[in-house]
């Protein structure tokens, strides 16, 4: 754990109340209630263009709001903005650095401006770019430089962490080395605001996820909750062909459903599973394989964005 | 403002700047080579040696040997022997694409002994003017000194020659300091003006903003490196004019006060010309439109004194003008009204273009 017991650890990492943001006419962020508690990993998500940036940017201080409350580690990161930035770990979209520079001068460049040391080798060798400590950035691959841009956002020991889709765009191997670190960051005890567009990923990390759509939040909640609140629950999942979908729906009260070859049964209790699959030998009809399935948060969020937005949504990498 | 974070900064603006090489090649290189270039054209056209094809028909008597001693002692000319088998000297200057040539008639010691009129012949060519006339000069000079002596006289009137200034100066003097002006005009202007717009592009700025760096920091150590690179280029420059064509400036402590306020002022100037543009690209011709005049008509190449009047008109209002010729009077000329005059002109435009540029420069796009 780092920090110490000061007063302003008994308040939550992030408070928002009314947030809005507007463009000239464009509401870009209309109306955010937010909470974020300290040591959590919080999700945002939402489609392009949602406000999911524009609200990251004002609550890393660097742009202003067109009103509403908000409070980062209690202070307003608009206005504080300097007392905050030593305390606040930031991957920006997008992350750049100078291409004639290498991770270690950069790391050095860090422990400078922050006035403090840095083990450059045991940061570089945490986010595992130790064999290209001596490389230049613009040599670097975009995993690689996805690395340096979370080395330099930890280099200062962070309190709070704002990470803005820090994977997109990486293989699947440097994805999981980010989300190893990111999952050992939240063991010290450090507060992380995550936005993504791999809701996998939000589901395997996050503690709590919030889903954003035309700059208002739609839901907040942990991935369970949100599953649970919105999901259509679990589902017995059959190979089969339509007329085992109608042999079903005449013998079973749940609802059936038939789709590209299999049908699905909503389950309620999982020892409906036995009265369904009696029914499936009753009907004499041929079925193949069986499985159960669960919404995930990929299908609840499809749900629950417009639909204009939803061919943006990038699906995670079968991995 | 503080020290430490400064100067970790410098070093890694120092470090891309380095690496780029683009950058080291114009501050360094590119100014070196131009002196070696413009010396070599212009230093050679001097007054340096002029050589003098002479054709002593007195067969190397005495009194002809005293005579050619005495031209090769004037430093104008250098003495080539024709022999007089050659036959006539207009006709072997033409054959052998000469242009200067002087007979020393048969007979000339045994004239200048006796007392009785001896002419030497000077041969010139009309299409080479200025030389023609120099040694002319040269060669009226020596006869005057025979003659004084033949008649037993000491001469009274002697010359000194001297040039404006204490000490005698060639255009190479001349060059340097309009180099080291050029420099600082040039290496600030170019990288200040893609910095300060394409690092916006880049997103640069964004992540020095998520660092405790603040843009007076960051602008403090941008100007400490082109004023260190600016002094490192004078210096070259100064060892590359002294070794190569024997300069006679230096960098006295005059000049450092422009050494210094030259970088501020191109520096600003650079980051105000990327600032109103609204992408690298408009930021480039907005840069060029202000440096390409500066560089050619500030008297860098050559003295203003020389361009017609209108365009001395326009070399007024330029800037770099008054840098260099600040410099001129720091290095070469010193006059002290002078220098200050063009010390304050520096002074109040580095003001204002800084202010203006600290104003109007952000590191945000918005």
């Amino acid at each position: 754990m780092y920090g110490g017991s000061s007063a302003q650890d008994v308040t939550d990492a992030i408070e928002v109340e009314g947030l809005v943001r507007e463009y000239g006419s464009l509401k870009a962020v209309d109306g955010i209630d937010l909470r974020v508690r300290r040591g959590e990993v919080f999700a945002f998500l939402g489609p392009n263009g949602a406000g999911k940036t524009t609200t990251v940017e004002i609550l890393e201080g660097l742009r202003p709001r067109t009103a509403g409350k908000v409070r980062v580690l209690g202070l307003d990161p608009w206005t504080d903005r300097r007392s905050l930035i030593p305390r606040l770990g930031i991957i920006p979209q997008d992350f750049n650095f100078f291409p004639k520079i290498t991770p270690t001068e950069a790391l050095r460049f860090s422990a400078g401006v922050f006035g403090r040391p840095v083990d450059v080798r045991a940061l570089l060798r945490r986010v595992q770019l130790e064999d290209k400590a001596r490389s230049l950035y613009e040599n670097l691959s975009g995993g690689q430089k996805q690395k340096l841009g979370l080395a330099l956002a930890l280099a200062h020991e962070p309190e709070l962490l704002f990470l803005d889709e820090p994977t997109t765009g990486l293989d699947p191997q440097a994805r999981r080395a980010i989300w190893e670190v990111i999952r050992s960051l939240r063991k010290e005890g450090r507060t992380i605001f995550l936005t993504t567009h791999y809701l996998e990923e939000a589901q395997t990390l996050a503690d709590r996820v919030a889903i954003i759509d035309r700059g208002r939040l739609r839901v907040v909640g942990t991935p369970e909750e949100i599953i649970q609140r919105h999901g259509t629950g679990d589902r017995l999942r059959i190979q089969g062909g339509r007329e085992l979908a109608q042999a079903l729906r005449s013998r079973l009260e749940q609802p059936v459903g038939y789709e590209d070859g299999y049908v699905e049964v909503g389950l309620r209790r999982r020892e409906d599973l036995f009265a369904i699959m009696e029914a499936v030998r009753d009907s004499g009809l041929p079925w193949g394989e069986v499985s159960t399935r669960r919404d995930t948060l990929e299908d609840v969020f499809l749900r629950l964005v417009s639909p204009e937005h939803r061919d943006e949504l990038r699906l995670p990498e079968a991995a | 403002m503080n020290p430490r974070r400064i100067g970790s900064y410098f070093r890694i603006f120092a470090l891309g700047y380095l690496r780029s090489r683009i950058g080291l090649f114009f501050a360094l290189v590119f100014p070196v080579i131009l002196i070696l270039l413009f010396g070599a054209i212009f230093s050679n056209s001097g007054v340096g040696h002029v050589d003098l094809y002479v054709q002593d028909l007195d067969h190397a008597s005495p009194a002809s040997q005293a005579f050619l001693a005495a031209l090769n002692q004037t430093g104008v000319v250098s003495v080539h022997l024709v022999s007089p088998q050659a036959g006539n000297l207009s006709q072997w200057l033409l054959q052998n694409d000469q242009t200067l040539g002087l007979v020393i008639p048969a007979g000339f010691q045994a004239a200048y002994l006796n007392h009785t009129p001896v002419r030497v012949t000077l041969i010139t060519d009309p299409a080479e003017p200025s030389s023609s006339g120099v040694v002319e000069g040269a060669v009226q000079g020596v006869i005057n000194g025979f003659n004084l002596r033949a008649a037993g006289g000491t001469p009274v009137v002697g010359l000194a020659t001297s040039q404006v200034g204490s000490q005698v100066y060639t255009y190479i003097d001349y060059l340097i300091p309009g180099l080291i002006g050029f420099t600082i005009l040039t290496s600030p202007m170019f990288s200040m003006v893609n910095i300060s717009s394409e690092w916006k592009r880049e997103k640069l700025f964004r992540q020095l903003s998520l660092t405790p760096l603040t843009r007076a920091e960051w602008l403090t150590a941008a100007l400490g490196w082109y004023i260190l690179i600016s002094a490192v280029s004078a210096l070259l420059m100064v060892a590359v004019g002294t070794a190569v064509f024997g300069a006679h400036v230096g960098i006295t402590l005059a000049a450092v006060p422009f050494l210094l306020l030259g970088p501020l002022l191109f520096v600003s100037l650079g980051l105000l010309a990327g600032s109103v543009s609204r992408n690298p690209e408009s930021a480039a011709v907005v840069g060029n439109i202000i440096t390409f005049p500066m560089m050619f008509l500030a008297g860098t190449f050559f003295p203003v004194s020389l361009f017609p009047p209108w365009l001395q008109t326009v070399a007024h209002v330029l800037p770099l003008y008054y840098l260099i010729d600040g410099l001129n009077q720091a290095m070469l000329f010193h006059s002290a009204a002078a220098y200050l005059q063009d010390l304050e002109v520096v002074a109040v435009l580095t003001v204002i273009f800084s202010v203006a540029a600290v104003r109007v420069f952000r590191w945000s796009e918005t």
